[in-house]
């Protein structure tokens, strides 16, 4: 969730995606956890996870602005909700790889022929990129075709 | 004061380093790899674009301590590291590393601002497509980076003499090597 709500900050489709239906599998992969993710990446504050997901999200989306962002309050708002020293590490560790993942896959667009052009530009937008992992079985079965297609490319 | 509690007077990304060894093991590979890996541009056009992207994400501990490396690499020049980080356009380096501390610049900004004309331009001035990806790459992993020093608001030395040191170091010995020490002395 945390990798997921960073990429969409960032507005990596590719990354967003995958790492949002991971995170839906890991919640049982029922529509009503692709419904949650989908939330979450809107408005997670209004989403119902724990208070402190939100604010350890909170620290990952300063970090996507710079890490100077990351204030004390808001490493004591996660601390009063029972976050750890490593929680909040591993908080900024995987918001900041992110902000490196996500400039890998989209500041590779236009470039080396090195990266299959398959995986560099029109597979890491499918038809149907925006919507999946999101709300319907039809859009997650779509997701799944999509995934079934990428691996035998 | 670090945002979390990690070991006191020591300096940057070593800190959480020693806090969390699990993480530093890959991150200290991949710059090694990236830094100083075989490659065909050099490990001081690499510290550059490093030392470039650290100095837009206005990231002290990293823009220092690989402007270090990078000036070690030149034969001392702080003076051009310096030159280059104000304006890389007129300093005096290749057309070349121009070119791609064009590209890093944008993959800073976001990795959507890097432009097909970007890519151009460095392949006009002989940048292969490795080149292309590596700066691609270097450039987003020190997003990472000093994300990562200053997302935990980690401490900072200001003499000048202990980067220039550690840029010694690092250039000699490699991130790996010189952050295996560190941790076996943390652990004593």
């Amino acid at each position: 969730m945390i990798a997921t709500y960073v990429s969409s900050q960032n507005d990596c489709i590719y990354c967003q995606s995958c790492h949002g239906s991971t995170a839906a599998q890991h919640l049982g992969g029922k529509d009503a956890d692709y419904d949650l993710i989908a939330s979450m990446k809107q408005n997670y504050e209004a989403t119902a996870i724990s208070s402190k997901m939100k604010a350890l999200l909170a620290i990952a989306g300063k970090v996507q602005k710079g890490g100077k962002s990351v204030t004390g309050d808001d490493v004591a708002r996660a601390r009063q909700e029972g976050a750890t020293d490593k929680e909040i590490h591993d908080t900024v560790l995987i918001a900041a790889a992110f902000c490196m993942f996500n400039r890998y896959v989209d500041g590779s667009q236009h470039g080396s022929r090195a990266i299959p052009r398959s995986i560099a530009k029109s597979d890491s937008r499918p038809p149907d990129s925006v919507t999946w992992g999101g709300t319907t079985r039809s859009r997650y079965r779509q997701s799944q075709r999509n995934k079934t297609r990428w691996k035998s490319s | 004061m670090a945002h979390i509690r990690l070991p006191e007077g020591i300096p940057g990304i070593l800190g959480p380093m020693v806090f969390s060894p699990e993480t530093a093991k890959p991150l200290n590979a991949l710059a090694e790899v990236l830094l100083r890996g075989p490659n065909s541009l050099t490990p001081a056009d690499r510290e550059m674009i490093a030392t470039y992207v650290s100095s837009q994400n206005d990231c002290y501990f990293c823009q220092h301590a690989h402007g270090a490396v990078a000036a070690y690499r030149l034969g001392g020049n702080d003076k051009l590291v310096n030159e280059m980080k104000l304006n890389f356009e007129s300093a005096e380096i290749s057309d070349k590393l121009k070119s791609l501390l064009a590209i890093a610049g944008k993959v800073q900004k976001g990795g959507k601002h890097v432009t097909a004309e970007d890519i151009a331009r460095a392949r006009q001035y002989g940048a292969t497509d490795k080149e292309i990806h590596d700066t691609v790459l270097i450039a987003a992993a020190f997003c990472m980076y000093n994300r990562y020093v200053d997302g935990l608001s980690t401490w900072a030395p200001d003499d000048p003499g202990l980067y220039r040191e550690n840029g010694r170091r690092l250039a000699e010995e490699g991130y790996v090597h010189s952050t295996d020490r560190l941790l076996a002395d943390a652990q004593k």
